[in-house]
């Protein structure tokens, strides 16, 4: 009904008391929605605040709580750094969207920074990474690799980010390998080593060779290793432990460099609200090492990330009709952002609903 | 050597004294396992038990174990119930998801009609939602003579899908750019569970985890039915010749605790989560099993346990913010305060002797 009238009073001071302690030091918050050791998302978010810590020296000091679930708890998560004086707070998952914006309300003078959502507001901003420019490259080399033309797909949510990275995978592994059908496993979380491990298992019973996972733990390429002459990919970190294989690439999210960015102008007092959406050329999404594949098909991903770098390709480029058959984008035309940031149909071709 | 000798009578002095003595076994070894992860256990200790209660933002956090607690309490009461009876309800999660559902889908259904009637309505279908969810192992139970431990547990799975297919289809919010969730209930004025007195934490939950507290001790006092359920556990074939009637305790005892559970679960939905959301369950379902447990399916132990359990979520949480624990080393700090709570439980029913010499 009302927020908390003697909270939001308390937090005033305390966000005054908190804007005079910044002068010395610089707190930064992190929010994780897994642990900092998941090898993938959380891990790299976490080597981003190793890297402010780096940058600034004592300037800064950072505190980050991890394995926070979507929900009620993520509020007293960020609100408990808030409280506890943080300048600048990262909450580094979509499911964090709601509660960061009713956090932000209440500390007027704390800058918030959401990962992956779209509710902004003066002193809460979003940022995400183009991870399916990424997935092009990866969908290149998976058309290229499979010899029984399946290619397994785990994704974590049926949300926009995730049908996009499926759609860029499908595009870009059909453009070189018609023949190409996908098998989609929803594992209904960002974080299970089990489960992620029991969906690839599944999936090389259907006969794929290749797995993409959008899931954060390495347990997909661990099962492949097992079974042998399949191939992964890294999600959000390198994951070079598979290397050469069964992993032979990765989509590695680079936020080091936007969190220094960021963290400095909140010290300079420069600090703006806004939407950043970063990919490869910006270096906020970057193509690990390619391993262990056949020279020209090596060549040829790497072609396709420097073409997507410097803009020369979009993963969407026209004409792409939507699974139903009906036209989405033109002959010559590319997607919006717009349509990118809520796409919630597969392209044609791909077999299978989008979960209801 | 030492040996475990059987007390005639459960010791009354170690049944009040174990719970304090398993948390200070726990305060030691949980101190030396922070000490091994190099931080100052009295300063780690201190934050998890102290700084919720007393620290500088105490004024924040006592509200949050209220709301943190509520649904624990509220659901292992109608736990209680059962267990004493030894009908095994382990499927409390999903039919608090089900309440969750039920009880939004209400709310969600006026949208955006504002109306005294609506929230109580909602209310009303939390219960159902919950009630009716324990009624499917009730009915087999009784029908058919399935066990109800197993189908009320795999129940929670099909609940979880139910959950997400929620999210994603029938109570997504239209205007939310395509991404799973229902529109959030803390927006829509008619259908929040607020706080009741400003700051305090105090919402129609943690009300009714007080009321039920009330309700289930008078009833297993003062009651006949309360007679019939202790006895039924306790003396089964006492319990038949006194005229119970098993299957009717059975559909009692798993319905009280699925509304119980339903309830949790929209007060959750309606208060502090807001929304209907793929990842809305959290295991409280799970967690109650164990303070009913903890609070030895007393009303008011369960209480107290809630309260405990509460404490050690908000105060790791803290700690963790603070002092740069890892997630993991809280969760073995709980775990050890139930496991020292379990094991220090033999002294109520045993004492501890020298063994006499004896000739080899």
């Amino acid at each position: 009904m009302k927020l908390t009238t003697l909270l939001t009073s308390a937090a005033m001071v305390l966000g005054l008391a908190s804007g005079a302690m910044a002068q010395d030091k610089t707190k930064v918050g992190f929010i994780y929605v897994g642990p900092i050791g998941d090898g993938g998302y959380t891990y790299q978010h976490d080597q981003g605040r190793l890297a402010v810590e780096k940058h600034f020296g004592d300037k800064v000091e950072t505190v980050y709580q991890e394995s926070v679930p979507e929900g009620a708890d993520a509020e007293r998560a960020i609100t408990q750094m808030a409280l506890n004086g943080a300048d600048l707070i990262f909450t580094t998952s979509f499911g964090f969207m709601d509660p960061t914006v009713a956090v932000a309300k209440k500390f007027p003078n704390v800058k918030f920074e959401h990962a992956t959502g779209f509710k902004r507001a003066d002193n809460l901003a979003t940022y995400s990474a183009r991870f399916y420019e990424g997935r092009t490259v990866m969908g290149t080399i998976a058309g290229r690799m499979t010899k029984t033309n399946k290619i397994g797909y785990i994704g974590a949510y049926p949300i926009p980010e995730v049908i996009r990275g499926i759609n860029a995978t499908y595009l870009a592994a059909k453009k070189v390998n018609p023949d190409v059908e996908f098998n989609i496993i929803w594992a209904y979380t960002w974080f299970d080593p089990a489960k992620e491990a029991d969906a690839a298992k599944a999936l090389l019973e259907q006969g794929a060779d290749v797995i993409l996972q959008h899931t954060d733990s390495t347990a997909p390429s661990a099962a492949a290793e097992k079974a042998g002459n399949v191939i992964t990919f890294g999600q959000a970190s390198d994951m070079a432990e598979y290397k050469p294989r069964p992993r032979v690439s990765s989509i590695i999210d680079n936020w080091a460099p936007y969190y220094i960015e960021r963290v400095q102008k909140v010290m300079d007092g420069t600090w703006e609200s806004g939407d950043y959406w970063g990919g490869i050329g910006s270096g906020m999404v970057e193509i690990g090492e390619i391993t262990g594949l056949p020279e020209d098909v090596t060549k040829e991903a790497e072609a396709i990330r420097d073409q997507i770098a410097s803009g020369a390709l979009h993963p969407f480029a026209g004409p792409i009709n939507k699974q139903d058959g009906t036209p989405w984008l033109a002959e010559g035309e590319t997607a919006s952002d717009a349509d990118l940031l809520s796409m919630n149909f597969y392209v044609e071709g791909i077999k299978g609903e989008v979960p209801q | 050597m030492i040996v475990l000798e059987k007390r005639p009578q459960p010791s009354r002095f170690w049944s009040y004294a174990t719970p304090v003595a398993a948390v200070l076994a726990t305060m030691v070894f949980g101190g030396l396992l922070f000490a091994a992860l190099g931080k100052n256990p009295a300063v780690a200790i201190g934050t998890i038990f102290w700084d919720p209660l007393f620290g500088e933002f105490a004024f924040y956090y006592r509200p949050q174990i209220l709301v943190k607690g509520a649904p624990l309490v509220l659901i292992a009461i109608g736990l209680s119930l059962g267990f004493r009876a030894g009908i095994w309800n382990i499927g409390a999660e999903g039919q608090y998801i089900m309440g969750a559902i039920a009880g939004a889908g209400v709310g969600l259904a006026f949208y955006p009609l504002e109306a005294w009637y609506i929230f109580p309505l909602m209310v009303l279908g939390g219960a159902l939602g919950g009630w009716a969810w324990a009624m499917i192992p009730a009915v087999l139970k009784v029908r058919f003579g399935t066990n109800e431990i197993l189908v009320s547990l795999m129940l929670v799975y099909v609940a979880e899908q139910l959950l997400a297919s929620m999210s994603l289809g029938l109570m997504r919010n239209p205007e939310g750019h395509g991404f799973p969730g229902s529109r959030n209930l803390q927006q829509y004025e008619s259908a929040h569970n607020g706080e009741l007195i400003a700051g305090s934490g105090m919402h129609w939950g943690v009300a009714a985890a007080f009321i039920a507290v009330i309700f289930a001790y008078v009833l297993l006092n003062r009651h006949m039915l309360g007679f019939h359920i202790r006895l039924t556990g306790e003396a089964p074939r006492a319990a038949r010749f006194a005229g119970v009637r098993p299957s009717r305790l059975i559909l009692f005892c798993l319905g009280v605790s699925g509304a119980l559970a339903g309830l949790a679960g929209l007060f959750e939905v309606a208060g502090p989560a807001g929304q209907i959301t793929i990842d809305f369950n959290i295991g409280y379902g799970f967690t109650a099993i164990i303070v009913a447990f903890l609070g030895r399916l007393h009303p008011v132990g369960i209480l107290l346990a809630g309260g405990l359990m509460a404490l050690t979520y908000i105060g790791g949480e803290i700690a963790q913010g603070n002092l740069g624990l890892p997630a993991a080393a809280i969760q073995v700090f709980q775990g050890m305060l139930l496991f020292f709570l379990l094991a220090l439980d033999i002294l109520t029913n045993y004492r501890i002797r020298p063994r006499k010499s004896e000739v080899a």
